[in-house]
Formats: C-alpha cells, sequence, structure tokens
C-alpha cells in the first residue's frame, strides 16, 4: 500500500526550487501526510509515536545532564545531587530523564505485546519485527547503562553483577569469559574507568537507536501498518490519509500519556527507583537485595531460575533472540488473534507468565518464588516453541472479514453508508471494543 | 473473553496462594506509616516543622551525623524552613571551614558563610569507625530518600498496595523509617543474644543497632521554643524526620505546585484534543 497519491503541491517559489533538487519536502509528505493507514486502527497502535516522543525526551533531556554529571567514581554521586539541588530545574530534566526510561519501556512493552496480538510480526513485516526486537535490545543495553551513572549502591551491584555474568563463558572457552569481563571493566574490577566508558556508551546508544528506528519506520512504511483484523488493505477505502486522522488521534493518545509521564514526574520521582541508590557506591559494602530496574525483572527472574550460571545466561539472552523467530515460529493463517480462538488463551497466558516473572524477579531466589519462576520460565519459551507453532497447524480460525471496509461497515448502527473515505456515517464506536458474539 | 481471563487469572492465583502463602508474610519489618504535612498529591513542607526539626539535628544528631551536601544558604530557601538570613549568619559563623591557601601555601581555619556547606565531621572513613567503636555514621543529606518501607503483605495484594502507592503518590517510606527506628529502641527480648556495643531496635533490620538511643534523655530532653508543641521523643522523631526529609528533597514544594499546573495544562489539552480528533474522524466509520 506504499503506492499512494501525491497531493503535495509546493506554494511559493522556494518550495518549488527546492522540490526541483531535492524533494524532502515531498517524500515527507507522501510519507507522513498522504500515508494511508487503516480506518479500524485502535489505540493500541499510537505506541509508536508516543515512543518515538519518549526517545526525544530522553535525548534532549540526556544531553542538558551531560552537561552538568561528572563520570567519576568520587564525583558522579555528588553530581547528580548538584544537578537536583543547584542547576536550575535541574530536579526537573534530572526527574524527567529518570523517569523517562520507565516509560520508554511501559510504551514498549505495550507496543511490544500489541505487535504479539495482533500478529504484526508475519509476512510481509518480518524485518520490521526484526528491527524492534534489535531497537529493544539496545533499548536494555542503554536503560543498563544509564542507571550506573548515578553511581549509587544499585548502580554498582547493578553493573558488578550483570558484567559478571559474561565470565560464564569460561565454562565454554576457558579464559574468553574473564577476558570479556576485564575488558568491560577496563581493569580487574569495577571501578571509576568502567564508570566513564559506561557513560560514553550510555551516549552513544540513543543513536544506534535512532538510527535503527529510522529503518523501523522505513520498513514499516513500505509493508503499511497492519490492524485488528490482520487483513491487508486492499482498496482505497480501506484506509485514511495519516494526516489529519492518524495524526490527531496520536496526538489525543499521545497526551494522555504524557499525563501519565508528568504525574511519575512530579508527584512519585522516585516511586520507580530504588532507595539503596541514593546509598553513594560502596565496593565493600553489598546490599541485601540486589534488584535491577524493574524493566528487566522477567528476564532477571529467568536468568535466576536456572541452577547453572551459564544455563542461567543462556536463557536469559534466549529470552531475548528467540523473539526474533516468531514469524516462523508462528505457524498461524490469520494474522489477529481476534479471530483464533484456541491461540487467545495461550496468549493471555503468556501476558501472565511475563508479569508474574517480573513479581518473582524482584523477590529474593529462595523457597516456592524459585519453584514458580522455573514454572514460568518454562512457558515463556513453551509459548514460542511449542505453543505457537503446533496451535497455529491444529486451529480453525473464525470467518476473517474480506476487507478492512467490510469488517468496520457492518456494524449494526450502519444504515446506507457509501464505502468511501470522508463520506457521512455517525462515528462508530472504537474499533477496539471487544467483539460480539 | 475477558471474562475467561479473569477466571483463568483468579484459578492461577488461588494455585499460587495455596503454595506460597506459607512463607510470603514473613521477611520484612512492617514500618508503620505516619501522617505528613508533605505526603499525597499536593502536600507541602511545614516550615515550623522543618525549623524544629533542625533544631533536633543540631542538639541529638550533629554531634555524629554530618550533612555534607547542605550549604548554610539552603536553610532560607523558599520551600525549606527559611530562616532569617541574619540568623544564619550567626549560625554559619559557628563552623569552621578552610581558607584558601595563603601566599605561603598554609591552610588556615576561616569561619564559615552563607554559600559553604556544612563541615565533614570526619578526616575520613577510618577515622569516624575509629571514633565509633567501628560504626560509620552515615551523612544525612540524603538519607531520607536513601532509606524506605518494604511491602510486607501478601503476594497477591502487592500489585494493589503498589497502584494505591502510585496513585496516593506514597513517597514518604524514608521519613517513617526514621520515625520507626528513632522510636524503635526497646529492651531486647530475653532470649536474643546481643553483640558487645550493640543496641536493640524494634525496627532496624536484624533488631541490632550501632547507633545509641539519641532521644535517651525520653520527653523534654529537647525544649522547644513554642509551647503548643508535644515535647515528646515522638514528636522529635517526626520534627527530624521531616527535615531530614527536606534535605533529601529540597524542592518537593516547587515540584508538587509546578505538577499540578502542569496536570492542568494537559488535561484541559487531551479535552480539547479529544474533542477535534472526534471531528475529524466524524466523517469517517472507524
Amino acid at each position: 500500500m506504499n503506492a499512494h497519491d501525491d497531493t503535495y503541491q509546493p506554494n511559493g517559489s522556494i518550495s518549488k526550487w527546492i522540490d526541483e533538487r531535492l524533494p524532502i519536502m515531498r517524500l515527507m509528505h507522501g510519507q507522513f501526510v498522504d500515508f494511508p493507514t487503516p480506518r479500524n486502527l485502535n489505540y493500541m497502535w499510537t505506541f509508536g509515536g508516543i515512543l518515538v516522543f519518549c526517545l526525544v525526551t530522553q535525548i534532549v533531556t540526556g544531553i542538558v545532564l551531560a552537561m552538568h554529571y561528572v563520570p567519576h567514581a568520587d564525583l558522579a554521586f555528588d553530581s547528580v545531587q548538584r544537578i537536583k539541588r543547584d542547576v536550575n530545574y535541574g530536579w526537573l530534566i534530572q526527574s524527567i530523564h529518570a523517569v523517562g526510561a520507565s516509560m520508554f519501556f511501559i510504551a514498549v512493552y505495550l507496543h511490544i505485546f500489541r505487535g504479539l496480538y495482533y500478529g504484526s510480526y508475519k509476512a510481509p513485516r518480518e524485518v520490521l519485527w526484526i528491527l524492534g526486537v534489535l531497537i529493544f535490545l539496545a533499548m536494555m543495553a542503554t536503560g543498563f547503562l544509564g542507571y550506573t551513572l548515578p553511581w549509587g549502591q544499585m548502580s554498582f551491584w547493578g553493573v558488578t553483577v550483570i558484567t559478571n555474568l559474561f565470565s560464564s563463558l569460561d565454562e565454554i572457552i576457558p579464559g574468553l569469559g574473564s577476558s570479556v569481563v576485564t575488558w568491560l571493566w577496563g581493569g580487574y574490577s569495577v571501578t571509576g574507568t568502567t564508570l566513564n566508558r559506561f557513560f560514553s556508551l550510555h551516549f552513544l546508544l540513543p543513536f544506534v537507536i535512532f538510527g535503527l528506528v529510522a529503518l523501523h519506520v522505513w520498513a514499516l512504511h513500505v509493508s503499511g501498518q497492519n490492524n485488528p483484523t490482520g487483513v491487508e488493505m486492499k482498496v482505497k477505502s480501506d484506509g485514511v490519509p495519516m494526516s489529519p486522522f492518524a495524526v490527531m488521534k496520536d496526538l489525543f493518545a499521545l497526551v494522555v500519556f504524557v499525563m501519565l509521564f508528568a504525574w511519575f514526574v512530579f508527584l512519585v520521582p522516585d516511586y520507580l527507583g530504588h532507595a539503596d541508590n541514593y546509598i553513594p557506591a560502596d565496593p565493600l559494602v553489598t546490599p541485601a537485595h540486589i534488584v535491577p530496574e524493574w524493566y528487566f525483572l522477567p528476564f532477571y527472574a529467568i536468568l535466576r531460575a536456572i541452577p547453572s550460571k551459564l544455563g542461567g545466561v543462556i536463557a536469559m539472552f534466549s529470552a531475548i533472540v528467540v523473539l526474533v523467530f516468531i514469524p516462523w515460529l508462528d505457524t498461524s493463517r490469520v494474522r489477529s488473534t481476534k479471530y483464533r480462538p484456541l491461540y487467545k488463551p495461550f496468549f493471555w497466558l503468556f501476558a501472565f507468565t511475563c508479569l508474574a516473572l517480573g513479581y518473582l524477579g524482584a523477590m529474593p531466589a529462595e523457597g516456592s518464588y524459585v519453584f514458580w519462576a522455573r514454572v514460568f520460565t518454562f512457558y515463556y519459551f513453551a509459548h514460542f516453541l511449542l505453543v505457537m507453532p503446533i496451535v497455529g497447524v491444529f486451529e480453525v480460525p473464525r470467518k476473517l472479514p474480506r476487507s478492512i471496509s467490510e469488517a468496520v461497515l457492518k456494524e449494526p448502527i450502519s444504515e446506507d453508508v457509501p464505502v468511501m473515505v470522508g463520506a457521512g456515517g455517525a462515528p462508530a464506536p472504537a474499533a477496539a471494543a471487544p467483539e460480539k458474539r | 473473553m475477558i471474562k475467561k481471563c479473569l477466571l483463568s487469572i483468579a484459578v492461577a492465583a488461588s494455585v499460587v496462594t495455596i503454595t506460597t502463602g506459607a512463607f510470603a508474610a514473613g521477611g520484612h519489618i512492617e514500618i508503620p506509616r505516619n501522617e505528613w504535612s508533605f505526603s499525597g498529591i499536593g502536600g507541602q513542607y511545614d516550615k515550623a516543622q522543618l525549623q524544629r526539626g533542625f533544631q533536633v539535628y543540631r542538639e541529638a544528631c550533629s554531634s555524629c551525623h554530618g550533612m555534607n551536601r547542605i550549604a548554610f544558604r539552603n536553610l532560607a530557601q523558599s520551600g525549606g524552613p527559611e530562616f532569617p538570613e541574619e540568623e544564619l549568619k550567626a549560625l554559619a559563623a559557628e563552623y569552621e571551614v578552610d581558607a584558601l591557601p595563603n601566599d605561603d601555601g598554609e591552610v588556615s581555619k576561616r569561619p564559615a558563610v552563607l554559600s559553604d556547606k556544612f563541615p565533614l565531621l570526619y578526616a575520613n572513613e577510618q577515622e569516624a569507625r575509629s571514633i565509633h567503636n567501628g560504626a560509620l555514621p552515615p551523612d544525612l543529606s540524603v538519607i531520607a530518600k536513601a532509606r524506605g518501607t518494604a511491602y510486607s503483605g501478601s503476594w497477591y495484594w502487592h500489585p494493589f498496595a503498589m497502584l494505591s502507592d502510585i496513585f496516593n503518590a506514597y513517597q514518604e517510606g524514608g521519613a517513617d523509617y526514621i520515625v520507626a527506628v528513632l522510636t524503635g529502641y526497646k529492651e531486647p527480648p530475653d532470649d536474643m543474644e546481643m553483640s558487645v556495643g550493640m543496641n536493640y531496635n524494634k525496627y532496624y533490620p536484624g533488631h541490632q543497632i550501632a547507633m545509641a538511643n539519641p532521644f535517651a534523655g525520653g520527653d523534654n530532653q529537647i525544649e522547644y521554643q513554642s509551647t503548643a508543641i508535644p515535647s515528646t521523643v515522638k514528636q522529635y522523631a517526626k520534627d527530624v524526620a521531616a527535615f531530614l526529609s527536606w534535605t533529601s528533597d529540597p524542592t518537593l514544594n516547587q515540584r508538587k505546585q509546578t505538577g499540578w499546573q502542569v496536570l492542568i495544562y494537559l488535561l484541559i489539552t487531551a479535552v480539547l484534543l479529544y474533542i477535534a480528533k472526534r471531528r475529524v474522524w466524524a466523517s469517517v466509520k472507524h
């Protein structure tokens, strides 16, 4: 659906002059104004725009923070305090950046689960999906590196625990793991050298993410957006131009999201962090419980569920790598879980599994917490490796609408609405409403 | 569909409850929550309480605990104890800090001024530990943020407790912890073996704390200027906890005020955008 009418009209001689030499405005107009978006998208499709907002917010606040932050083992903790106390509006910028990381992950998790529910990874969107997994990986690396910088107790011990994981590679090739760890640390323990290089990488990675996002959007604009029915856009009436339709909806959703963001920034800025990170890093005192940021907890639970260190590390990384193969693991003939009666309960079980793993990751690794972490780790992988291939083969999907227009226009309240964009008709209830049985 | 989903969660939940119920409650010591003027979505510091809290800090804490990230001028800033500047100048002059080196490179002492921070109490960690029988009294500048309360209920209420804390903007865990520890000095139980030099504390993790009870003198140990305020250990603890909350989070007043302006602005914007969105989509069934 990339081929659509070009309505760009350069007005004025300067626009015309530029358009003949570098038609960048024509390109932007085609991709972000005329671009056809399915008319039946629900609010789960607004997170793409929200995520771009999150990335830009993190980069802008991050650049300002970097002007005041000092990446030195003896000064880092106090420099963050100085930002919060003495820099003009430093408390606000620091709070936006710290809370912003969490908001970024809330949005990305909803975005990923939207993709999983509606089968947005299936052909022809495999590359789009894989780019998304790469963005997710880069985000996790950036988040982890960034949590190091305040140089509190959790920063220090989080780095120590996570970087130490690589030493388990010694079990495969003796010496490999410890060499990698020494190389990461820039020495034989976590020190100011480690902090300094982590700061450098934390500054670099967001721009890598930015590049990946550009590719992600490009791939999206080649295949076009998926939609709640999972049926591709076939006729012109299946879609509406991105502007003003999708743009207005995205803007409204963005402002609602920013309200949640602001609630945390202004009223509960420390809720998503850990009190121990207000204790300056001390290599001689280990905190009672070392827990990563909340957005890593499901993977942390998987890491600890496996009794061997190397096994745990492999399981943790596999939990992300497995996402790359989903387009080929899912054997279903239809995309959207809406039309998959057998798969639907498994999807929600998977969602519950991720929440449960998140909870268990925050708990100490003892007693029945370990048992349940193993049960849910098993299901996490079984969902991708067993459920997705097998259910798709045996399932009889519900009847798909022939087109998006048919799915939208069969609503009972419609009278005689012509199947055309911009034609009359009462506003229908949101397409996201649960289907009627 | 939603019903089915809820049902499956409920079944899973009940299975987990039965198997984990036994150990879920153990581990954490429950810290009681207090009422604070600065708690919740709109709370602000009580200037008089912060001033009393500073008095308690000076008389009961400051001989062992420094406050090195706080400058004297901070005590005059709006949203804090807001002491009069003249009073603070006199206070600062009671402290000595290093002067700049003179032409011979010698460093002498000079009285502190408003822009100076509270001086360090110890030359280094080793000196602090040797004075205090091996224990290190932490700097109190950010102590209220560095401490907190842990959830101690059953796991299935945990998500609701979290939501409730987010909704009610609960950020006073550190202050509650400080009150609990300062009022938690008790006689040790008969079956408890205390290490040498340690004190029993009901709320301190492990119940053995190196810090002696700062309010060993009991009620009336500290003389408040106002007779309207009860001169009790509980009150001292609350006042100093409020003061230390302010040292940890000096921009709270401004943060919450700005926050409400931002939230109301966003709410109006959201309503307008929703109306605009409805009008744009009015002609398209979706």
